[in-house]
């Protein structure tokens, strides 16, 4: 066993042999300009680039002249939201998504907030998902669109999909689905879930960074203003030239994903239950953040009470992992995904993100529970919190001092 | 982030972890932070006869840097007098450990620790005499 340990799967993911395999050819023996339509180096390019279109598009039931290549989700979600917004701001300037969504909806959101749309963040219930009727509720005559996410980063909460899209196709909606952190870990319909469109990223499925896609429904179609001018690439929806290597790259890592997603989901689940139990079993004052049953497989957002986040790290410094504590951010604000759940600043504090993946071994997991408990102990010796907490002070009696 | 050496010093291998008992009256304890900002620490000192801190140990939840500041404030304090105890400021923590501009709140939160349980135990004796 190699260590440290990755288990960080949400953040990114290791590109996969097999994707490497298929993009190698494509740097320095194949590198023509996929737009070149004068002679075989374009032609070739251009092939492979849409046997890629093809295999993003199948993984997400699309047609493969709906998926427009981007950098990554970032840029997909920013084409979607302000591409929408601007081109349809005559019919109405209301947008609403969710307090939970990954921070490249919501800043786009507050960029548009100060040109004048009015964006509507929806809470979320305790256990992460969004309240069907609270959405059906907040939708006027001005909402123009809804961003929803597919499954969450930190929490792996998985949304109502198919719900939402139905609330949205009904009252004549657009519905856009970040799907960073869905693609290729669950099933995905763009018309069973009347999904509009649908940002991927090719790196959290074992594919390469800086590739990525946007799904924009043909019928009934979706319009969208581009701010990427140029060459008039991708349909004049994102210019600039195609990145072969990575797109082949993304390709394949969609056909892998689709192919093995029921097998690796139910590893990935065996192992994660495995984590779970192995830690529930040896540590008091633990608990999950985020519902377990509409969740990803290869998540586990556990709180360790009395355990400050960052030191928690630090302790375990051979598993890679993330961590809701305001420590491991500049802004020292604990996470905003985990406070929008109803979870306490300070259990925030003391949350580790556990991203389990393709790659991840039982030998792993036996490590990093033993690595995690031992940890734990050690560092609730230290804290003045559990000192009180055994003596019977409930810790949130207390009038603490604020800083 | 990667940790300065004297913070994973002080985080691996703590100096004077533990506590002293709170009611004797030669004990001074001094608890800042609060939960939900992500750090509490407990300092504690004992003052000998001679008014020279004979003890102290600490209890800290919080990340390593505010770890690592209270395991060396402990140090420090032990041999000084309340006096000398009280000139330890701020910078001269973040500077021994060189902590970046975003952790020295926790040498903040490490000078006031000192501040606080000098206080209660001035308090203390105030009340005993």
């Amino acid at each position: 066993m190699k260590l440290p340990i990755y288990m960080d799967y949400q953040a990114t993911t290791p590109m996969d042999p097999r994707v490497l395999e298929e993009m190698l050819p494509w740097f320095v023996e194949k590198f023509g300009n996929p737009a070149s339509r004068s002679h075989a180096f374009g032609w070739e390019a251009d092939q492979a680039v849409e046997r890629a279109r093809e295999q993003v598009a199948e993984l997400l039931g699309a047609d493969p002249r709906e998926i427009v290549f981007t950098s990554g989700a970032t840029e997909s979600d920013n084409l979607a939201i302000q591409g929408v917004a601007r081109f349809y701001q005559d019919k109405g300037r209301h947008i609403i998504t969710l307090v939970t969504e990954h921070k490249a909806v919501l800043d786009t959101c507050r960029h548009l907030e100060a040109e004048g749309f009015q964006v509507t963040y929806l809470p979320v219930q305790r256990n992460g998902l969004l309240d069907l009727e609270l959405l059906a509720a907040a939708i006027t005559d001005q909402t123009i669109l809804v961003s929803v996410m597919a499954a969450n980063n930190e929490t792996g909460v998985i949304q109502p999909l198919a719900a939402i899209g139905q609330i949205c196709r009904q009252k004549k909606v657009l519905f856009h689905c970040d799907a960073a952190q869905g693609v290729g870990k669950m099933v995905l319909n763009v018309d069973a879930m009347q999904i509009d469109l649908l940002s991927l990223s090719a790196h959290k499925i074992y594919g390469p960074k800086g590739i990525g896609a946007l799904y924009v429904r043909r019928r009934p179609r979706v319009r969208l203003k581009p701010f990427m001018h140029g060459g008039g690439h991708e349909r004049g929806m994102r210019s600039g030239t195609l990145a072969t290597p990575l797109l082949v790259g993304l390709g394949k890592a969609c056909a892998l994903s689709g192919a093995e997603m029921q097998e690796e989901n139910r590893r990935v689940l065996e192992l994660r239950n495995r984590l779970q139990q192995g830690i529930f079993s040896q540590l008091t004052h633990v608990v999950v953040n985020g519902d377990l049953e509409h969740r990803l497989a290869g998540n586990l957002n556990i709180s360790f009470d009395y355990v400050e986040g960052e030191s928690m790290m630090m302790a375990i410094k051979d598993v890679a992992v993330s961590s809701g504590s305001a420590c491991t951010s500049a802004s020292l604000e604990p996470s905003y995904v985990l406070r929008a759940l109803g979870v306490s600043e300070e259990q925030a504090h003391t949350s580790i993100r556990f991203g389990l993946g393709r790659f991840t071994t039982a030998e792993e997991v036996d490590f990093v529970i033993q690595t995690v408990v031992h940890a734990v102990n050690r560092l609730r010796e230290m804290s003045p919190l559990w000192e009180m907490a055994q003596a019977g002070i409930d810790v949130n009696s207390v009038q603490w001092g604020t800083h | 982030m990667a940790y300065n050496e004297k913070v994973l010093d002080h985080y691996e291998n703590p100096r004077n972890v533990g506590s002293l008992d709170k009611d004797d009256p030669s004990v001074g304890t001094g608890m800042v932070g609060a939960p939900a900002c992500g750090d509490v620490m407990k300092l504690q000192i004992r003052v000998d006869d001679t008014g020279v801190i004979a003890d102290a140990k600490f209890k800290t939840f919080g990340c390593g840097s505010a770890i690592a500041s209270s395991s060396l404030v402990t140090e420090w304090l032990k041999g000084k007098s309340l006096d000398e105890a009280l000139s330890i400021k701020n910078q001269q923590i973040a500077d021994e450990l060189a902590l970046p501009p975003v952790k020295i709140h926790c040498s903040v939160l490490a000078e006031d620790a000192i501040k606080t349980a000098v206080s209660d135990y001035r308090k203390k004796q105030q009340g005993v005499g």
